[in-house]
Protein backbone atom coordinates (compact mmCIF):
# COMPACT_ATOMS: atom_id res chain seq x y z
CA UNK A 1 0.00 0.00 0.00
CA UNK A 2 2.83 2.31 0.88
CA UNK A 3 4.39 1.71 -2.55
CA UNK A 4 1.12 2.13 -4.35
CA UNK A 5 0.66 5.41 -2.52
CA UNK A 6 4.16 6.46 -3.63
CA UNK A 7 3.25 5.59 -7.20
CA UNK A 8 0.10 7.73 -7.06
CA UNK A 9 1.94 10.66 -5.48
CA UNK A 10 4.67 10.26 -8.09
CA UNK A 11 2.19 10.47 -10.94
CA UNK A 12 0.70 13.59 -9.40
CA UNK A 13 4.14 15.15 -8.99
CA UNK A 14 4.83 14.17 -12.60
CA UNK A 15 1.83 16.29 -13.58
CA UNK A 16 3.62 19.34 -12.23
CA UNK A 17 6.86 18.42 -13.97
CA UNK A 18 5.00 17.88 -17.24
CA UNK A 19 3.92 21.50 -17.16
CA UNK A 20 7.56 22.59 -17.05
CA UNK A 21 8.57 19.99 -19.60
CA UNK A 22 6.05 20.76 -22.36
CA UNK A 23 7.56 24.12 -23.23
CA UNK A 24 10.99 22.52 -23.14
CA UNK A 25 9.77 19.72 -25.44
CA UNK A 26 8.74 22.36 -27.94
CA UNK A 27 11.85 24.55 -27.70
CA UNK A 28 14.57 21.99 -27.09
CA UNK A 29 12.93 18.84 -28.42
CA UNK A 30 11.55 20.30 -31.64
CA UNK A 31 13.31 23.61 -32.32
CA UNK A 32 16.66 22.57 -30.78
CA UNK A 33 16.93 25.84 -28.90
CA UNK A 34 18.52 25.50 -25.49
CA UNK A 35 16.72 27.92 -23.19
CA UNK A 36 18.65 28.05 -19.93
CA UNK A 37 16.24 30.68 -18.57
CA UNK A 38 13.30 28.22 -18.76
CA UNK A 39 13.09 27.75 -14.99
CA UNK A 40 13.72 31.42 -14.24
CA UNK A 41 10.77 32.33 -16.44
CA UNK A 42 8.54 30.04 -14.33
CA UNK A 43 9.77 31.79 -11.20
CA UNK A 44 9.40 35.26 -12.72
CA UNK A 45 5.84 34.49 -13.75
CA UNK A 46 5.10 32.98 -10.33
CA UNK A 47 6.35 36.08 -8.53
CA UNK A 48 4.38 38.37 -10.83
CA UNK A 49 1.31 36.23 -10.13
CA UNK A 50 1.87 36.40 -6.38
CA UNK A 51 2.26 40.18 -6.56
CA UNK A 52 -0.90 40.50 -8.64
CA UNK A 53 -2.75 38.45 -6.04
CA UNK A 54 -1.51 40.51 -3.12
CA UNK A 55 -1.87 43.93 -4.81
CA UNK A 56 -5.28 43.46 -6.41
CA UNK A 57 -6.69 40.61 -4.36
CA UNK A 58 -6.88 38.34 -7.42
CA UNK A 59 -7.84 34.71 -6.83
CA UNK A 60 -5.84 31.91 -8.48
CA UNK A 61 -8.16 31.70 -11.49
CA UNK A 62 -7.90 35.43 -12.18
CA UNK A 63 -4.13 35.25 -11.76
CA UNK A 64 -4.03 32.49 -14.35
CA UNK A 65 -6.19 34.47 -16.77
CA UNK A 66 -3.78 37.41 -16.42
CA UNK A 67 -0.57 35.40 -16.35
CA UNK A 68 -0.95 33.15 -19.39
CA UNK A 69 -1.34 36.01 -21.91
CA UNK A 70 1.53 37.80 -20.21
CA UNK A 71 3.65 34.66 -20.57
CA UNK A 72 2.73 34.42 -24.25
CA UNK A 73 3.91 38.00 -24.81
CA UNK A 74 7.08 37.35 -22.82
CA UNK A 75 7.85 34.29 -24.97
CA UNK A 76 7.22 36.17 -28.18
CA UNK A 77 9.54 38.97 -27.04
CA UNK A 78 12.20 36.47 -25.98
CA UNK A 79 12.27 34.97 -29.46
CA UNK A 80 12.04 38.29 -31.32
CA UNK A 81 14.60 40.15 -29.24
CA UNK A 82 17.12 37.44 -28.45
CA UNK A 83 16.64 33.96 -29.88
CA UNK A 84 15.88 34.84 -33.52
CA UNK A 85 19.30 36.47 -33.64
CA UNK A 86 21.04 33.30 -32.57
CA UNK A 87 19.03 30.46 -34.14
CA UNK A 88 20.92 28.14 -36.42
CA UNK A 89 22.33 24.65 -36.49
CA UNK A 90 24.69 25.44 -33.65
CA UNK A 91 22.96 25.28 -30.23
CA UNK A 92 25.80 27.09 -28.49
CA UNK A 93 24.78 30.72 -29.23
CA UNK A 94 21.26 30.18 -27.83
CA UNK A 95 22.77 28.48 -24.80
CA UNK A 96 25.08 31.41 -24.09
CA UNK A 97 22.43 34.06 -24.75
CA UNK A 98 19.85 32.44 -22.47
CA UNK A 99 22.46 31.70 -19.81
CA UNK A 100 23.07 35.45 -19.68
CA UNK A 101 19.34 36.07 -19.57
CA UNK A 102 18.99 33.57 -16.74
CA UNK A 103 21.55 35.41 -14.62
CA UNK A 104 19.98 38.78 -15.45
CA UNK A 105 16.49 37.53 -14.54
CA UNK A 106 17.67 36.07 -11.22
CA UNK A 107 19.30 39.35 -10.25
CA UNK A 108 16.30 41.35 -11.37
CA UNK A 109 13.99 39.15 -9.30
CA UNK A 110 16.24 39.47 -6.26
CA UNK A 111 16.10 43.25 -6.60
CA UNK A 112 12.33 43.37 -6.88
CA UNK A 113 11.16 40.53 -4.62
CA UNK A 114 14.16 39.85 -2.33
CA UNK A 115 15.35 36.31 -1.60
CA UNK A 116 12.29 35.36 0.48
CA UNK A 117 10.11 32.40 -0.41
CA UNK A 118 6.52 33.23 -1.24
CA UNK A 119 3.45 31.40 -2.37
CA UNK A 120 0.11 32.11 -3.95
CA UNK A 121 -2.89 31.90 -1.57
CA UNK A 122 -5.30 29.38 -3.05
CA UNK A 123 -8.32 30.08 -0.84
CA UNK A 124 -8.19 26.63 0.75
CA UNK A 125 -7.94 24.61 -2.46
CA UNK A 126 -4.33 23.73 -1.74
CA UNK A 127 -5.26 21.79 1.39
CA UNK A 128 -8.36 19.95 0.13
CA UNK A 129 -8.01 16.26 -0.46
CA UNK A 130 -10.08 13.26 -1.36
CA UNK A 131 -9.72 9.82 0.16
CA UNK A 132 -9.88 6.84 -2.16
CA UNK A 133 -9.42 3.40 -0.62
CA UNK A 134 -7.07 4.45 2.12
CA UNK A 135 -5.04 6.87 0.00
CA UNK A 136 -5.33 10.60 0.41
CA UNK A 137 -5.13 12.44 -2.86
CA UNK A 138 -4.73 16.22 -2.85
CA UNK A 139 -7.31 18.01 -4.97
CA UNK A 140 -4.78 20.53 -6.28
CA UNK A 141 -2.33 17.90 -7.57
CA UNK A 142 -5.23 16.22 -9.37
CA UNK A 143 -6.14 19.52 -11.03
CA UNK A 144 -2.48 20.01 -11.95
CA UNK A 145 -2.37 16.55 -13.55
CA UNK A 146 -5.61 17.18 -15.42
CA UNK A 147 -4.21 20.44 -16.81
CA UNK A 148 -0.97 18.69 -17.76
CA UNK A 149 -2.86 16.00 -19.68
CA UNK A 150 -5.02 18.61 -21.42
CA UNK A 151 -2.01 20.73 -22.39
CA UNK A 152 -0.07 17.72 -23.64
CA UNK A 153 -3.01 16.58 -25.72
CA UNK A 154 -3.53 20.03 -27.22
CA UNK A 155 0.16 20.61 -27.94
CA UNK A 156 0.59 17.20 -29.55
CA UNK A 157 -2.46 17.70 -31.74
CA UNK A 158 -1.32 21.17 -32.74
CA UNK A 159 2.13 19.93 -33.68
CA UNK A 160 0.88 16.95 -35.70
CA UNK A 161 -2.26 18.22 -37.33
CA UNK A 162 -2.29 21.99 -37.63
CA UNK A 163 -0.85 24.22 -40.31
CA UNK A 164 1.25 25.93 -37.69
CA UNK A 165 2.53 22.60 -36.35
CA UNK A 166 3.60 21.42 -39.79
CA UNK A 167 5.31 24.73 -40.49
CA UNK A 168 7.17 24.51 -37.18
CA UNK A 169 8.33 20.92 -37.79
CA UNK A 170 9.41 21.92 -41.30
CA UNK A 171 11.38 24.92 -40.02
CA UNK A 172 12.97 22.76 -37.32
CA UNK A 173 14.04 20.20 -39.94
CA UNK A 174 15.52 22.75 -42.39
CA UNK A 175 15.07 26.48 -41.86
CA UNK A 176 16.17 27.43 -45.35
CA UNK A 177 14.04 24.81 -47.10
CA UNK A 178 11.10 25.99 -44.99
CA UNK A 179 11.53 29.53 -46.26
CA UNK A 180 11.69 28.13 -49.81
CA UNK A 181 8.23 26.71 -49.15
CA UNK A 182 6.84 30.09 -48.14
CA UNK A 183 7.29 29.80 -44.40
CA UNK A 184 8.56 32.80 -42.48
CA UNK A 185 10.73 30.89 -39.98
CA UNK A 186 11.20 33.81 -37.60
CA UNK A 187 7.50 34.34 -37.27
CA UNK A 188 6.85 30.63 -36.77
CA UNK A 189 9.60 30.43 -34.14
CA UNK A 190 8.32 33.51 -32.35
CA UNK A 191 4.86 31.94 -32.16
CA UNK A 192 6.29 28.62 -30.96
CA UNK A 193 8.29 30.25 -28.18
CA UNK A 194 5.23 32.29 -27.25
CA UNK A 195 3.32 29.01 -26.85
CA UNK A 196 6.17 27.35 -24.92
CA UNK A 197 6.43 30.21 -22.43
CA UNK A 198 2.64 30.56 -22.41
CA UNK A 199 2.42 27.04 -20.98
CA UNK A 200 4.81 28.18 -18.25
CA UNK A 201 2.10 30.67 -17.28
CA UNK A 202 -0.05 27.70 -16.19
CA UNK A 203 2.95 26.05 -14.55
CA UNK A 204 3.74 29.25 -12.61
CA UNK A 205 0.28 29.44 -11.05
CA UNK A 206 0.29 25.79 -10.02
CA UNK A 207 3.87 25.86 -8.81
CA UNK A 208 3.20 28.82 -6.52
CA UNK A 209 -0.04 27.27 -5.26
CA UNK A 210 1.58 23.89 -4.52
CA UNK A 211 4.67 25.17 -2.79
CA UNK A 212 6.78 28.28 -2.33
CA UNK A 213 8.92 30.08 -4.88
CA UNK A 214 12.05 32.20 -4.45
CA UNK A 215 14.18 33.97 -7.12
CA UNK A 216 16.92 31.31 -7.08
CA UNK A 217 14.59 28.30 -7.53
CA UNK A 218 14.61 28.28 -11.33
CA UNK A 219 17.54 25.90 -11.67
CA UNK A 220 15.60 22.92 -10.34
CA UNK A 221 12.71 23.46 -12.76
CA UNK A 222 15.13 23.76 -15.63
CA UNK A 223 16.79 20.47 -14.72
CA UNK A 224 13.51 18.59 -14.23
CA UNK A 225 12.15 19.84 -17.55
CA UNK A 226 15.38 18.97 -19.31
CA UNK A 227 15.49 15.49 -17.79
CA UNK A 228 11.85 14.80 -18.63
CA UNK A 229 12.41 15.72 -22.29
CA UNK A 230 15.53 13.56 -22.55
CA UNK A 231 13.90 10.60 -20.80
CA UNK A 232 10.87 10.83 -23.07
CA UNK A 233 12.82 11.41 -26.28
CA UNK A 234 13.49 14.55 -28.31
CA UNK A 235 10.65 15.79 -30.46
CA UNK A 236 7.89 13.79 -28.78
CA UNK A 237 5.33 15.74 -26.75
CA UNK A 238 3.78 12.66 -25.13
CA UNK A 239 7.33 11.44 -24.58
CA UNK A 240 7.99 14.52 -22.46
CA UNK A 241 4.79 13.81 -20.54
CA UNK A 242 5.80 10.20 -19.87
CA UNK A 243 9.31 11.39 -19.02
CA UNK A 244 7.78 13.69 -16.40
CA UNK A 245 5.85 10.75 -14.95
CA UNK A 246 9.01 8.63 -14.78
CA UNK A 247 10.78 11.46 -13.01
CA UNK A 248 7.90 12.10 -10.58
CA UNK A 249 7.49 8.39 -9.74
CA UNK A 250 11.25 7.91 -9.27
CA UNK A 251 11.39 10.85 -6.88
CA UNK A 252 8.31 9.72 -4.91
CA UNK A 253 9.61 6.17 -4.53
CA UNK A 254 13.09 7.42 -3.70
CA UNK A 255 11.55 9.64 -1.05
CA UNK A 256 9.84 6.62 0.56
CA UNK A 257 13.13 4.80 0.71
CA UNK A 258 14.81 7.76 2.33
CA UNK A 259 13.52 11.37 2.40
CA UNK A 260 16.95 12.63 1.41
CA UNK A 261 17.11 10.26 -1.57
CA UNK A 262 14.03 11.53 -3.47
CA UNK A 263 15.54 14.10 -5.85
CA UNK A 264 18.68 12.03 -6.30
CA UNK A 265 16.60 8.98 -7.30
CA UNK A 266 15.14 11.06 -10.13
CA UNK A 267 18.59 12.02 -11.37
CA UNK A 268 19.77 8.41 -11.16
CA UNK A 269 16.86 7.16 -13.28
CA UNK A 270 17.64 9.94 -15.76
CA UNK A 271 21.26 8.78 -15.98
CA UNK A 272 20.11 5.18 -16.31
CA UNK A 273 17.90 6.07 -19.29
CA UNK A 274 20.69 8.14 -20.81
CA UNK A 275 23.08 5.19 -20.51
CA UNK A 276 20.75 2.46 -21.76
CA UNK A 277 18.51 4.31 -24.20
CA UNK A 278 20.10 7.65 -25.13
CA UNK A 279 17.43 8.47 -27.70
CA UNK A 280 14.82 8.40 -24.90
CA UNK A 281 11.83 6.13 -24.36
CA UNK A 282 9.88 7.50 -27.33
CA UNK A 283 12.79 8.71 -29.45
CA UNK A 284 13.54 7.21 -32.81
CA UNK A 285 16.74 5.47 -33.79
CA UNK B 1 7.76 38.04 -75.44
CA UNK B 2 7.95 39.90 -72.13
CA UNK B 3 10.05 38.39 -69.39
CA UNK B 4 8.31 37.11 -66.28
CA UNK B 5 11.64 36.83 -64.47
CA UNK B 6 14.82 38.65 -65.40
CA UNK B 7 18.17 39.46 -63.85
CA UNK B 8 20.17 42.57 -64.63
CA UNK B 9 23.87 42.63 -63.96
CA UNK B 10 23.36 40.19 -61.10
CA UNK B 11 26.31 40.11 -58.75
CA UNK B 12 26.68 37.78 -55.76
CA UNK B 13 29.41 37.15 -53.22
CA UNK B 14 30.30 34.69 -50.49
CA UNK B 15 32.24 36.97 -48.17
CA UNK B 16 35.26 38.17 -50.13
CA UNK B 17 34.74 35.66 -52.92
CA UNK B 18 32.72 36.99 -55.84
CA UNK B 19 30.70 34.17 -57.42
CA UNK B 20 28.59 36.05 -60.01
CA UNK B 21 29.89 38.85 -62.26
CA UNK B 22 26.90 40.64 -63.79
CA UNK B 23 24.57 37.90 -65.00
CA UNK B 24 21.71 38.83 -67.35
CA UNK B 25 19.19 36.03 -67.78
CA UNK B 26 15.49 36.16 -68.56
CA UNK B 27 12.54 33.80 -68.71
CA UNK B 28 9.25 34.28 -70.51
CA UNK B 29 5.88 32.97 -69.38
CA UNK B 30 5.58 29.22 -69.97
CA UNK B 31 9.11 29.04 -71.33
CA UNK B 32 11.65 26.37 -70.40
CA UNK B 33 15.18 27.68 -70.12
CA UNK B 34 18.20 25.55 -69.31
CA UNK B 35 21.22 26.80 -67.40
CA UNK B 36 24.30 24.66 -67.93
CA UNK B 37 27.92 24.93 -66.88
CA UNK B 38 30.72 23.03 -65.23
CA UNK B 39 31.03 22.38 -61.50
CA UNK B 40 31.46 25.64 -59.64
CA UNK B 41 30.31 27.81 -62.57
CA UNK B 42 27.79 29.56 -60.32
CA UNK B 43 24.50 27.96 -61.38
CA UNK B 44 23.26 27.21 -57.87
CA UNK B 45 24.55 30.59 -56.74
CA UNK B 46 22.44 32.21 -59.45
CA UNK B 47 19.30 30.42 -58.24
CA UNK B 48 20.06 31.22 -54.59
CA UNK B 49 20.61 34.88 -55.45
CA UNK B 50 17.28 35.02 -57.29
CA UNK B 51 15.51 33.37 -54.32
CA UNK B 52 16.78 35.99 -51.90
CA UNK B 53 19.13 33.57 -50.16
CA UNK B 54 22.11 35.78 -50.96
CA UNK B 55 22.35 39.53 -50.59
CA UNK B 56 21.65 41.29 -53.90
CA UNK B 57 20.43 44.76 -54.90
CA UNK B 58 16.68 45.17 -55.62
CA UNK B 59 17.14 46.15 -59.25
CA UNK B 60 19.20 43.10 -60.09
CA UNK B 61 16.19 40.75 -60.03
CA UNK B 62 12.84 41.65 -61.56
CA UNK B 63 9.55 39.79 -61.54
CA UNK B 64 7.22 41.07 -64.28
CA UNK B 65 9.35 44.22 -64.29
CA UNK B 66 9.10 44.86 -60.54
CA UNK B 67 12.39 44.99 -58.62
CA UNK B 68 12.43 42.15 -56.06
CA UNK B 69 16.15 41.43 -55.58
CA UNK B 70 17.16 40.52 -52.04
CA UNK B 71 13.64 40.18 -50.64
CA UNK B 72 13.08 37.46 -48.02
CA UNK B 73 12.80 33.99 -49.52
CA UNK B 74 9.30 33.39 -48.18
CA UNK B 75 8.21 36.62 -49.91
CA UNK B 76 9.68 35.34 -53.18
CA UNK B 77 7.52 32.24 -52.84
CA UNK B 78 4.54 34.40 -52.08
CA UNK B 79 5.15 36.34 -55.30
CA UNK B 80 5.31 33.17 -57.35
CA UNK B 81 8.90 31.92 -57.52
CA UNK B 82 9.51 28.36 -56.30
CA UNK B 83 12.67 26.33 -56.18
CA UNK B 84 13.56 22.65 -56.21
CA UNK B 85 16.82 23.12 -54.36
CA UNK B 86 20.14 21.40 -54.90
CA UNK B 87 20.15 18.26 -52.74
CA UNK B 88 16.31 18.31 -52.47
CA UNK B 89 16.26 19.58 -48.88
CA UNK B 90 13.16 17.65 -47.81
CA UNK B 91 11.78 17.90 -44.28
CA UNK B 92 13.19 14.80 -42.65
CA UNK B 93 11.19 13.20 -39.86
CA UNK B 94 7.97 14.12 -41.66
CA UNK B 95 5.84 11.93 -43.92
CA UNK B 96 5.68 12.41 -47.68
CA UNK B 97 2.20 13.83 -47.34
CA UNK B 98 3.18 16.24 -44.57
CA UNK B 99 6.12 17.47 -46.66
CA UNK B 100 3.67 18.30 -49.42
CA UNK B 101 1.02 19.67 -47.10
CA UNK B 102 3.46 22.26 -45.79
CA UNK B 103 3.41 23.79 -49.26
CA UNK B 104 -0.38 23.47 -49.56
CA UNK B 105 -0.72 25.20 -46.17
CA UNK B 106 1.51 28.08 -47.11
CA UNK B 107 -0.09 28.62 -50.53
CA UNK B 108 -3.40 28.79 -48.72
CA UNK B 109 -2.05 31.19 -46.10
CA UNK B 110 -0.56 33.45 -48.76
CA UNK B 111 -3.68 33.30 -50.89
CA UNK B 112 -1.81 31.87 -53.88
CA UNK B 113 -4.11 30.09 -56.28
CA UNK B 114 -3.11 27.85 -59.13
CA UNK B 115 -3.74 24.59 -60.84
CA UNK B 116 -1.89 22.26 -58.48
CA UNK B 117 -3.55 20.16 -55.81
CA UNK B 118 -2.38 17.17 -53.82
CA UNK B 119 -4.67 14.94 -55.90
CA UNK B 120 -3.36 16.23 -59.22
CA UNK B 121 0.22 15.84 -58.07
CA UNK B 122 -0.49 12.27 -56.98
CA UNK B 123 -1.89 11.62 -60.43
CA UNK B 124 1.30 13.00 -61.99
CA UNK B 125 3.58 10.99 -59.66
CA UNK B 126 1.47 8.05 -58.36
CA UNK B 127 4.23 6.99 -55.97
CA UNK B 128 3.46 10.09 -53.87
CA UNK B 129 0.07 8.58 -53.11
CA UNK B 130 1.33 5.05 -52.43
CA UNK B 131 4.00 6.36 -50.07
CA UNK B 132 1.95 9.19 -48.55
CA UNK B 133 2.46 8.02 -44.95
CA UNK B 134 6.08 6.97 -45.36
CA UNK B 135 8.79 9.06 -43.70
CA UNK B 136 10.36 11.00 -46.53
CA UNK B 137 13.93 9.91 -45.74
CA UNK B 138 13.13 6.26 -46.48
CA UNK B 139 12.23 6.98 -50.13
CA UNK B 140 14.59 6.32 -53.03
CA UNK B 141 16.44 9.24 -54.61
CA UNK B 142 14.03 9.50 -57.53
CA UNK B 143 11.00 9.38 -55.27
CA UNK B 144 12.50 12.05 -53.05
CA UNK B 145 13.07 14.22 -56.11
CA UNK B 146 9.37 13.83 -56.97
CA UNK B 147 8.47 15.03 -53.48
CA UNK B 148 10.80 18.02 -53.87
CA UNK B 149 9.26 18.92 -57.23
CA UNK B 150 5.77 18.38 -55.84
CA UNK B 151 6.48 20.61 -52.86
CA UNK B 152 7.64 23.40 -55.17
CA UNK B 153 4.62 23.00 -57.48
CA UNK B 154 2.15 23.12 -54.60
CA UNK B 155 3.41 26.64 -53.87
CA UNK B 156 1.59 27.42 -57.17
CA UNK B 157 4.58 29.08 -58.84
CA UNK B 158 4.59 31.18 -61.99
CA UNK B 159 8.36 30.56 -62.11
CA UNK B 160 9.86 27.21 -61.15
CA UNK B 161 13.61 26.93 -60.60
CA UNK B 162 15.04 23.38 -60.66
CA UNK B 163 18.58 22.72 -59.48
CA UNK B 164 19.99 19.51 -61.01
CA UNK B 165 16.89 17.37 -60.58
CA UNK B 166 18.49 14.53 -62.57
CA UNK B 167 21.62 14.29 -60.43
CA UNK B 168 22.40 10.75 -59.31
CA UNK B 169 19.22 9.22 -60.75
CA UNK B 170 18.83 6.27 -63.11
CA UNK B 171 18.01 7.13 -66.75
CA UNK B 172 14.55 5.59 -66.44
CA UNK B 173 13.74 7.73 -63.41
CA UNK B 174 15.11 10.85 -65.12
CA UNK B 175 12.80 10.23 -68.07
CA UNK B 176 9.87 9.77 -65.70
CA UNK B 177 10.60 13.09 -64.00
CA UNK B 178 11.22 15.01 -67.21
CA UNK B 179 7.98 13.59 -68.65
CA UNK B 180 6.17 15.80 -66.13
CA UNK B 181 7.61 18.95 -67.66
CA UNK B 182 4.98 19.52 -70.38
CA UNK B 183 2.17 19.36 -67.85
CA UNK B 184 3.98 21.84 -65.61
CA UNK B 185 4.54 24.23 -68.50
CA UNK B 186 0.94 23.86 -69.67
CA UNK B 187 0.03 25.77 -66.48
CA UNK B 188 1.86 28.77 -67.91
CA UNK B 189 4.70 28.20 -65.46
CA UNK B 190 8.12 29.29 -66.66
CA UNK B 191 10.76 26.69 -65.82
CA UNK B 192 14.48 27.13 -65.37
CA UNK B 193 16.43 23.88 -65.48
CA UNK B 194 19.92 23.84 -64.05
CA UNK B 195 21.56 20.75 -65.50
CA UNK B 196 24.94 19.07 -65.79
CA UNK B 197 23.66 16.77 -68.52
CA UNK B 198 23.97 18.96 -71.63
CA UNK B 199 22.00 16.69 -73.95
CA UNK B 200 19.12 16.49 -71.50
CA UNK B 201 19.18 20.25 -70.93
CA UNK B 202 19.17 20.94 -74.64
CA UNK B 203 16.29 18.61 -75.48
CA UNK B 204 14.10 19.75 -72.58
CA UNK B 205 14.41 23.51 -73.08
CA UNK B 206 13.47 26.26 -75.54
CA UNK B 207 16.56 28.32 -74.83
CA UNK B 208 19.73 27.75 -72.89
CA UNK B 209 22.42 29.70 -71.12
CA UNK B 210 25.88 28.43 -70.36
CA UNK B 211 27.84 29.82 -67.42
CA UNK B 212 31.53 29.78 -66.68
CA UNK B 213 33.19 31.24 -63.60
CA UNK B 214 30.25 33.46 -62.69
CA UNK B 215 29.57 34.79 -66.19
CA UNK B 216 27.20 33.83 -69.02
CA UNK B 217 29.39 32.56 -71.86
CA UNK B 218 26.70 31.36 -74.26
CA UNK B 219 23.01 31.96 -74.80
CA UNK B 220 20.68 30.96 -77.61
CA UNK B 221 17.90 28.72 -78.83
CA UNK B 222 18.48 25.17 -77.62
CA UNK B 223 17.75 23.64 -81.02
CA UNK B 224 20.27 25.91 -82.72
CA UNK B 225 23.36 25.90 -80.54
CA UNK B 226 26.00 23.43 -81.64
CA UNK B 227 28.09 21.01 -79.63
CA UNK B 228 31.20 23.01 -80.48
CA UNK B 229 29.71 26.25 -79.25
CA UNK B 230 28.68 24.60 -76.00
CA UNK B 231 32.10 23.04 -75.64
CA UNK B 232 33.78 26.42 -76.03
CA UNK B 233 31.37 28.12 -73.62
CA UNK B 234 31.77 25.33 -71.05
CA UNK B 235 35.51 25.46 -70.83
CA UNK B 236 36.38 29.01 -71.91
CA UNK B 237 36.28 31.31 -74.91
CA UNK B 238 34.36 34.46 -75.67
CA UNK B 239 30.63 35.02 -75.22
CA UNK B 240 28.70 33.73 -78.19
CA UNK B 241 25.09 34.60 -79.01
CA UNK B 242 23.34 32.33 -81.49
N1 LIG C 1 28.65 28.76 -49.28
C1 LIG C 1 29.70 29.08 -50.06
N2 LIG C 1 30.73 29.76 -49.54
C2 LIG C 1 31.78 30.11 -50.32
N3 LIG C 1 31.90 29.82 -51.62
C3 LIG C 1 30.88 29.15 -52.19
C4 LIG C 1 29.73 28.73 -51.44
N4 LIG C 1 28.90 28.08 -52.27
C5 LIG C 1 29.50 28.07 -53.47
N5 LIG C 1 30.68 28.72 -53.43
C6 LIG C 1 31.59 28.91 -54.56
O1 LIG C 1 30.90 29.66 -55.54
C7 LIG C 1 31.20 29.16 -56.82
C8 LIG C 1 29.92 28.77 -57.53
O2 LIG C 1 29.36 27.68 -56.87
P1 LIG C 1 27.95 27.07 -57.26
O3 LIG C 1 27.57 26.11 -56.20
O4 LIG C 1 27.02 28.16 -57.58
O5 LIG C 1 28.31 26.29 -58.59
P2 LIG C 1 27.41 25.35 -59.47
O6 LIG C 1 27.48 25.87 -60.85
O7 LIG C 1 26.07 25.19 -58.88
O8 LIG C 1 28.21 23.99 -59.39
P3 LIG C 1 27.67 22.47 -59.28
O9 LIG C 1 27.37 22.04 -60.66
O10 LIG C 1 28.84 21.75 -58.70
O11 LIG C 1 26.48 22.45 -58.40
C9 LIG C 1 32.16 28.00 -56.63
O12 LIG C 1 33.47 28.48 -56.84
C10 LIG C 1 31.97 27.61 -55.21
O13 LIG C 1 33.17 27.10 -54.66
MG1 LIG D 1 25.04 23.63 -58.04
Amino acid sequence: MQWFDALVQGVLLGGMYAQYALGMALMFGVMRIVNVSHGDLVILLSLIGISLASSFGFGPVTVMVALVPLAVILGWLLQKAILNRVVGDDPLPSLIATFGLSLALQNLMLQIWSANSRSLPGGGIESKSIQIGGIYIGLLPVIVLAFAIGLTFALDLMLKRSRFGRALRAAAADVEAASMTGINPRRVYAAATAIAVGILGFAAVFQSLRSTVAPADGGAQLIYAFEAVIIGGMGSVWGAFIGSMVLGISQAIGFRIDPGFGVLAGHLVFLLVLATRPQGLFGKG
Amino acid sequence: MTAVLSTHGLIARYGDFQALYGVDIDLAEGEAVALIGANGAGKSTFLRAVMGLLRVAPDMVRLKGQPIGGMATDRMVQMGISIVPEGRRLFTGMSVEDNLRVAVDQAQRMGRKGGWSLARLQALFPILKDKARTPVESLSGGQQQMVAIGRALLCQPSVLLCDEISLGLAPKVIREIYAALPEIRAQGTAVMLVEQDVGLAQSASDRLYCMLEGRVTLSGRSAEVTRDQIGAAYFGGSHAVV
